[in-house]
């Protein structure tokens, strides 16, 4: 910290203050660039590599989106300049990748226009980037969510149930996770983990004194009492609900991982997530023994190649033939258009990890990944410089929830767990969770803008 | 807080780092066995998508990729179907592939680890990857004098270049066209592969390598002789009874010479005059003589039990083990259960050419990548080393009699000593028989080791004797590599 009695320090950190934040808009806006030439160049070579030619229409479409993010940006310039500077244009390049894989995809079956995934995706992504935009502009202080986190607990319980509802709900590849009203199909569950996120990040701020200075210690575990096991009981249940009713075991461990690390982050106390993984465990070791399908998914994952489970109904031919792609891709990749991704069912969604290491390769993935992972290193960097407890613990648990949802889909994908449905944040075809991740990206920039700001105003004083 | 954020900050590097891992397993290290996996399409859609490499023969395709426009971009071509099926075998669009096709299909289609930089430069410079052509070690002259020589008979000729296993000639009839098989058009190519798989005279099959084996009848004796002389405890000289007829032990069957009468008259009878006129008695003998355990161990050295790769994997030869006497006495002139491809006779006739030395018999000289360079070449690799160059040297003068002076005469070419053994094996009942000839030329510096079967008795039922019909076939072949 510099001396703050002498006048020519205070008068430097005024400067500074005045000039870093166009500095950061300026980096933003750069890698935004960056981002909107990957994803152009992507679809031109989408286009190239099925088609050998260029069709002017799509790129046109795709260009409003990069309009939108270049919106966002300037948005960002008003409400929020010192957010940082590289979880917009991480954002946008992920989506731009997912379109064009989608839209490839989309090519190799024949399909255009409305019938096509691609079109949907692009339209879904123009609706979060609005939404995320919205949450920026309207969300100024992001201690008002706090306020809520009672609200946000009922309706992310709530959205939970909704698929549960008879009439709405609907049941896709043996998941009950949609509600369907008209011909317009959404995942609630996608925007429930935001909302639940925010409920873990109020209660758990105010409820961890209880929860980590009460309690008896048995062999050298200090247990929390009974009564602060309430809520935590109720999202085991909720959790295993999901498993049971939802057939969903991908989604119930990410509620379940996402409420352990934060009250483990918040309360620093290792036999919640000792408890919490018993639980998580014993729970998915019953299921796998009672669940057909849960079974099924254990065997496809340990002895993918033997030859009656890959037969198997259920079996493990999706995930044997994403292996195959990948391998087919090998180090540097088919080239995008001249791979065979289509052989692997649901290419464009839950495989579009599979679909994009065939057509780019290791190289590609590595990329790829490397952008989640500084997306995360971004959101847990508010965690640790943030100014509030309940900014830093929802920072943390946002950024938790890509990792998660990256780790299970890949890791699924890889067999490095057990195969499971979750979306790829921002790459795989579906509007729920485009939505829902970009509503997180906006809730990071907004946590991000405080961070800037706090340090700063201690200094000046 | 911090400590917490820190230790859970590792925790999802963790989960990353294991992606990172996960991901590079299966695009680096699994590669080569999810590519083998025979459910991986994507090889096999790859196989043909890219322009694959001809198959040469003395330098002039005789399966090309010639381009079309379909959807498929190329169209596999033979030139000369029917002559060079049994080797280049067919390459169909995802029924599999067979031959040549089928074994070097890595190298046709580019895939090659060894070809690995070339993808890479094709993926760079954006041009579709090229497989590699493969060079045959195949005589166009010998392979059509044997097509030609063996006419409308059902059977099959194999010439090996006895110093080197280099394979001259391979020829199985009925042949097929494996041009209906790589068309484009799924259904018609279903259609004719029901039709040649239904077909009862088994076109398919490569009777050279595959199929259901043969008896070898008397050509197994020119393996039993060189056994009896290289164990040492017999000579060419060795002499057994001379009975007419022998009443198998322990049964009521009886067996005869195949000319009837004794052996060349006398009292007993040599190995050397039993060899040259093929007879029956003095080799039931012999074999009991020599045991079981001890023609078997030569069988082996001489290539039986081994599936011999070509590189086409050849069905192994058999000689039956657990053997009563009256089955042993049978084996021994390669009846019983004694079973044989052409292959590994021609081997056993190579091996006596190539003094002693088995060399392994192989239809590729090299693989030559689309700029040129090797791939890769086949240098003569020794198999084993069945007899002694004594045992050999005494094998061939045999041989050599027995074309000039015997059974085989049919084979005789004018100016050149000629080695051979001819075979007439019974196929039980009615069967017609099963002609045989085996040998090699010249006799002093042996250039070419063949050998001939013809099914259904050459058309002559149970009448004709290999020295017929399958003596004159080899001689036209010899002849062919002699004129060249």
């Amino acid at each position: 910290m510099p001396p703050t009695d002498s006048l020519p320090t205070f008068t430097k950190s005024i400067a500074i203050t005045v000039r870093q934040p166009s500095k950061l808009r300026n980096l933003e806006l750069f890698l935004l660039l960056v981002a909107i030439g990957i994803s152009a160049t992507a679809i031109v070579l989408v286009q190239l590599g099925v088609n050998g030619a260029v069709d002017v229409g799509v790129l046109l479409q795709a260009g409003a989106l990069g309009m939108l993010a270049l919106g966002m940006h300037v948005a960002l310039r008003v409400v929020a300049r010192d957010a940082d500077p590289f979880i917009l244009p991480i954002a946008t390049t992920l989506n731009g990748i997912g379109i064009a894989m989608i839209y490839r995809i989309d090519l190799a079956r024949g399909l255009s226009g409305w019938e096509g995934l691609a079109v949907r995706q692009m339209v879904w992504a123009g609706v979060a980037m609005i939404i995320a935009l919205g949450v920026i502009v309207a969300i100024r202080n992001h201690r008002v969510l706090a306020r809520y986190r009672y609200v946000a607990m009922f309706v992310g319980i709530a959205l939970l149930l909704l698929p549960m509802l008879p009439g709405i709900g609907l049941t896709l590849n043996g998941a009950r996770l949609w509600i369907q009203v008209g011909g317009f199909t959404f995942q609630p569950g996608e925007i429930a983990k935001i909302a639940l996120a925010v409920f873990f990040a109020g209660y758990l701020v105010t409820a961890r004194d209880s929860l980590s200075l009460t309690g008896r210690r048995i062999l050298g575990l200090q247990l929390p009492r009974a009564r602060d096991l309430g809520p935590i009981l109720i999202i085991w249940v909720a959790a295993m609900g999901v498993l049971i009713f939802q057939r969903d075991l991908g989604t119930s461990l990410l509620y379940f991982g996402l409420f352990v690390v934060m009250i483990y982050v918040s309360t620093g106390r290792l036999s919640w997530v000792l408890i919490g993984l018993g639980l998580f465990l014993g729970g998915a070791a019953i299921a796998s023994r009672t669940l057909t399908y849960v079974e099924g998914r254990f065997a496809a994952w340990l002895d993918s190649f033997n030859p009656e489970v890959y037969d198997a109904q259920g079996g493990s031919y999706q995930l044997v033939q994403g292996l195959f792609g990948m391998a087919h891709g090998g180090l540097v990749g088919r080239g995008l258009g001249q791979g065979d991704p289509t052989i692997t069912p649901l290419a464009e969604s839950d495989y579009i990890i599979a679909s994009l290491g065939e057509e780019l390769g290791l190289v590609g993935l590595f990329a790829i990944l490397g952008l989640y992972l500084l997306f995360v290193a971004r959101g847990f960097r508010i965690g640790f410089n943030g100014t509030d407890d309940f900014g830093r613990l929802l920072a943390v648990g946002l950024a938790f929830v890509i990792v998660l949802q990256v780790f299970v889909v890949v890791g699924g994908v890889t067999r490095v767990i057990p195969l499971t449905g979750l979306t790829t944040p921002f790459l795989a075809a579906g509007g729920s969770s485009l939505v829902a991740n970009w509503i997180i990206a906006a809730l990071l920039l907004r946590l991000s803008d405080e961070v800037r700001h706090q340090p700063r105003l201690v200094v000046d004083e | 807080m911090n400590k917490e954020l820190r230790r859970v900050s590792i925790v999802a590097l963790s989960m990353f780092l294991a992606l990172f891992v996960s991901t590079s397993v299966i695009q680096v290290f699994a590669v080569d066995d999810l590519r083998a996996d025979g459910r991986n399409s994507r090889t096999l859609f790859e196989s043909y998508s890219a322009e694959r490499g001809p198959i040469l023969v003395d330098g002039t395709p005789i399966a090309e990729s010639v381009p079309v426009d379909t959807q498929y971009e190329f169209l596999r071509t033979y030139t000369q179907p029917e002559l060079y099926a049994a080797i280049t075998g067919y390459f169909t669009l995802n029924q599999g592939n067979t031959g040549i096709e089928g074994e070097l299909n890595d190298f046709l289609s580019g895939t090659a680890n060894e070809q690995f930089l070339d993808q890479l430069g094709a993926l760079v410079t954006g041009q579709s990857p090229r497989g590699a052509a493969v060079e045959l070690t195949v005589d166009p002259v010998v392979q059509q004098a044997a097509w030609d020589a063996l006419g409308d008979q059902q059977g099959s000729v194999v010439a090996i270049e006895p110093a080197t296993g280099r394979i001259l000639a391979m020829v199985s009839k009925p042949a097929y066209d494996p041009n209906r098989l790589a068309a484009h058009d799924t259904q018609a190519v279903l259609a004719a592969y029901e039709e040649l798989i239904n077909n009862p005279d088994d076109p398919l099959v490569n009777r050279a390598i595959a199929g259901d084996l043969y008896f070898p009848g008397s050509v197994f004796k020119v393996l039993m002789a060189a056994a009896a002389i290289d164990s040492g405890e017999f000579e060419p000289e060795s002499e057994f009874p001379n009975p007419p007829t022998l009443e198998l032990p322990n049964s009521s069957s009886v067996i005869s010479n195949s000319e009837g009468g004794a052996c060349g008259g006398g009292e007993t009878v040599t190995i050397a005059t039993a060899l040259r006129l093929s007879c029956n008695i003095p080799f039931a003998q012999l074999g009991l003589a020599l045991g079981e355990d001890t023609i078997a161990d030569y069988a082996d050295a001489f290539g039986f039990g081994t599936r011999v790769e070509i590189p086409m994997r050849s069905t192994a030869s058999t000689f039956p083990t657990g053997l009563d006497e009256a089955q042993l006495m049978l084996s021994s002139f390669g009846q019983y259960d004694v079973r044989v491809t052409p292959l590994q006779i021609a081997m056993i006739s190579a091996a006596i050419a190539n003094g002693g030395n088995l060399m392994q018999p192989t239809l590729v000289d090299r693989v030559i990548a689309p700029d040129l360079s090797i791939v890769q070449e086949d240098e003569p690799v020794l198999l084993s080393q069945p007899i002694s160059r004594e045992t050999a040297s005494i094998m061939t003068q045999l041989m050599v009699d027995g074309v000039a002076n015997g059974a085989a005469s049919n084979a005789t070419i004018e100016g050149v000593a000629v080695a051979g053994k001819t075979g007439t094996a019974e196929n039980g009942g009615e069967t017609p028989y099963t002609l045989w000839f085996t040998g090699f030329a010249p006799a002093d510096d042996p250039q070419v080791a063949i050998a001939v079967v013809v099914e259904d008795g050459g058309g002559f039922g149970q009448t004709a004797f290999g020295n017929r019909v399958a003596a004159p076939i080899a001689k036209t072949v010899l002849e062919a590599v002699l004129n060249r």
